[in-house]
């Protein structure tokens, strides 16, 4: 993003310890509003405590991080109110219809019945499912139902919205089809914060940040990480990351 | 052995009104490191359980290791390892346990497979007590591809063996899958991502039941029929825009912080396509657009032959 409005979110020193277990080691970045940012790291890195920390699941053990405007210790409540939630594995419930799933998340996000009814009935037209609104999530194939969990997700408007592996398992045309519908989020101001396992999916954030052992290791737009590892896939910035650490596979 | 280790002879597969395999045919040669490459929903994992003679083709035939999938189940079953893409092994038995218990429903002991799944088997061992659900996904399918082998099959059929992993452990499964083939071992896998496909001797790409295209990696981008240039500019949502507006647009999709741009007209070469694009985007004020010809890749290859309008989002 070239203008730099007020950071969506600001992670300063953030800290979380299991026993004597350092699982985030003193993060600190900040993502701009509108900004499309990558967050990645292998499996016990500490990507996951992190987020669970960012969204309010997880109280920090040292240092602060605020999420739209709003310290996840201790307005925890507010912070949530203020994002949305997107999983691979869980965002929709396949034995509800889609104005159904609608409806549920609205009640969720606190949208009135107005509200859900005014919204809920753009997103079924946005996304051209007028015919399909009332059929079951589970008859869906995975694009639109990729596509329909983003949605959902943006319902009540959030300033930033977690993306967890948002694209897996679909043919290349359906996933660009979903970047360009991230990318029309964020340039409508909404913070996009990606995690994913898959580097040439991080290759279409603004910036990237990768985590090895509690530690933020390399952070910068993938052509700034590739040319700083010389390198022309994230997937070797990654790897040469990850086993310089020496963490078990 | 005289026939191929997998034959499929215009295989059809419907489950109601859904054609999962539509005609589909392929060959993989011995010592093969194939790949099945395509999205979810595909056909890949009905053609595993084809070929693992768990399903039985509507129309079409096959064979595997020179037995037909109809007729030779029993033959076939004993001489495949087969790694199936949902979670394969038993959670509440310790890694140990899980590689005993595959070697003996084979018939065999750990002891007589063990030099083959060693190179495998040693990056678990430590954990070999440990109940097989507690593993991460990295160990897990270590453990699975480890069960998998531990019969010595002559053909190794792997269904998404790395989906849910992360890259360095991706990275040291295919290293391994490439130690199986310089031994000998005939090896199928599937995978959604196409950035795998550059590991296989060959590969099928495979769409809503059909095959697409079967090639080398490297050749399959040859089958995209147009220059190719990647364009690069700070306003990537803008510039997307300002390419699909250009009268002679071919395709204009986004690639990680690219768009990569083909012009239809192919009769024109590419130095003459490449100014003319340079001065439509520096009339559409994109005085710091970046543009390179390139070769097309794997994934601007299977959107071609997916057959969609060009650069038209599904």
């Amino acid at each position: 993003m070239s203008a730099m409005p007020e950071a969506a979110i600001t992670v300063d020193g953030l800290t979380r310890q299991f026993g004597d277990f350092t699982a985030v080691d003193a993060i600190s970045f900040s993502v701009a509003q509108g900004e499309v940012f990558g967050f990645l790291g292998a499996n016990g890195a500490g990507k996951t405590t992190a987020i669970r920390m960012l969204i309010g699941l997880l109280a920090p053990s040292g240092g602060r991080a605020s999420v739209a405007g709003f310290d996840v210790a201790t307005q925890s409540e507010e912070v949530r109110q203020r994002i949305g939630y997107m999983s691979q594995r869980f965002s929709l419930y396949d034995d509800l219809t889609i104005r159904e799933n609608i409806a549920l998340y609205g009640g969720i996000y606190g949208l009135s019945d107005a509200e859900i009814a005014t919204r809920g009935g753009r997103l079924i037209t946005e996304l051209q499912l007028d015919a399909n609104a009332d059929s079951l999530v589970a008859s869906l194939p995975l694009g639109w139902k990729q596509k329909l969990a983003f949605s959902v997700a943006l319902l009540h408007e959030p300033r930033v919205v977690f993306l967890d592996e948002p694209t897996g398992g679909v043919d290349p045309l359906t996933r660009r089809a979903f970047w360009e519908m991230i990318y029309a989020a964020a340039t409508r101001g909404t913070t996009v914060f990606v995690t994913t396992h898959y580097l040439d999916e991080a290759e279409y954030c603004d910036r990237v940040a990768i985590m090895v052992d509690g530690h933020v290791a390399a952070l910068g737009t993938p052509s700034e990480l590739k040319a700083q590892f010389d390198t022309s896939t994230l997937d070797e910035v990654f790897v040469r990351l990850a086993r310089g650490s020496g963490a078990a596979a | 052995m005289s026939a191929l280790p997998v034959v499929v002879d215009n295989v059809t597969k419907r489950f109601g009104t859904t054609t999962a395999l539509d005609s589909v045919s392929l060959s993989v040669n011995e010592a093969e490191l194939y790949g099945l490459v395509g999205p979810d929903g595909g056909g890949k994992t009905t053609l595993f359980r084809v070929l693992t003679t768990l399903l039985l083709p509507d129309g079409g035939s096959a064979s595997v290791l020179g037995h037909d999938v109809v007729r030779d189940l029993w033959a076939i079953r004993s001489r495949v390892g087969y790694m199936p893409g949902r979670f394969s092994l038993y959670g509440d038995l310790s890694v140990a346990e899980n590689l005993q218990f595959f070697a003996s429903v084979f018939g065999t002991t750990v002891k007589e497979g063990y030099d083959l799944i060693a190179p495998i088997y040693s990056q678990i061992e430590r954990f070999k007590d440990r109940r097989a659900a507690a593993l991460s996904g990295g160990m897990k399918q270590k453990l699975a591809l480890s069960c998998a082998l531990v019969h010595r099959p002559d053909l190794l059929l792997l269904d998404e063996p790395t989906t849910g992993v992360d890259a360095v452990s991706r990275r040291e499964f295919w290293d391994l899958l490439h130690e199986l083939r310089r031994n000998g071992l005939t090896i199928v896998v599937s995978t959604p991502y196409m950035d795998e496909a550059s590991r296989c001797d060959r590969v099928a790409l495979v769409q809503q039941g059909r095959v697409l295209a079967i090639d080398a990696p490297a050749a399959i981008g040859g089958r995209f029929p147009r220059p190719l240039f990647a364009v690069r500019a700070s306003r990537r949502a803008a510039l997307l825009d300002a390419l699909r507006q250009y009268p002679h647009l071919g395709s204009a999709l986004p690639f990680g912080e690219d768009v990569h741009f083909s012009d239809a007209r192919v009769e024109l070469a590419p130095s003459e396509l490449e100014a003319a694009l340079r001065a439509h985007l520096l009339n559409a004020g994109f005085s710091d657009a970046r543009v390179v010809s390139i070769a097309p890749g794997i994934e601007d290859a299977f959107i071609e032959l997916m057959g969609e309008a060009p650069g038209v989002a599904a």
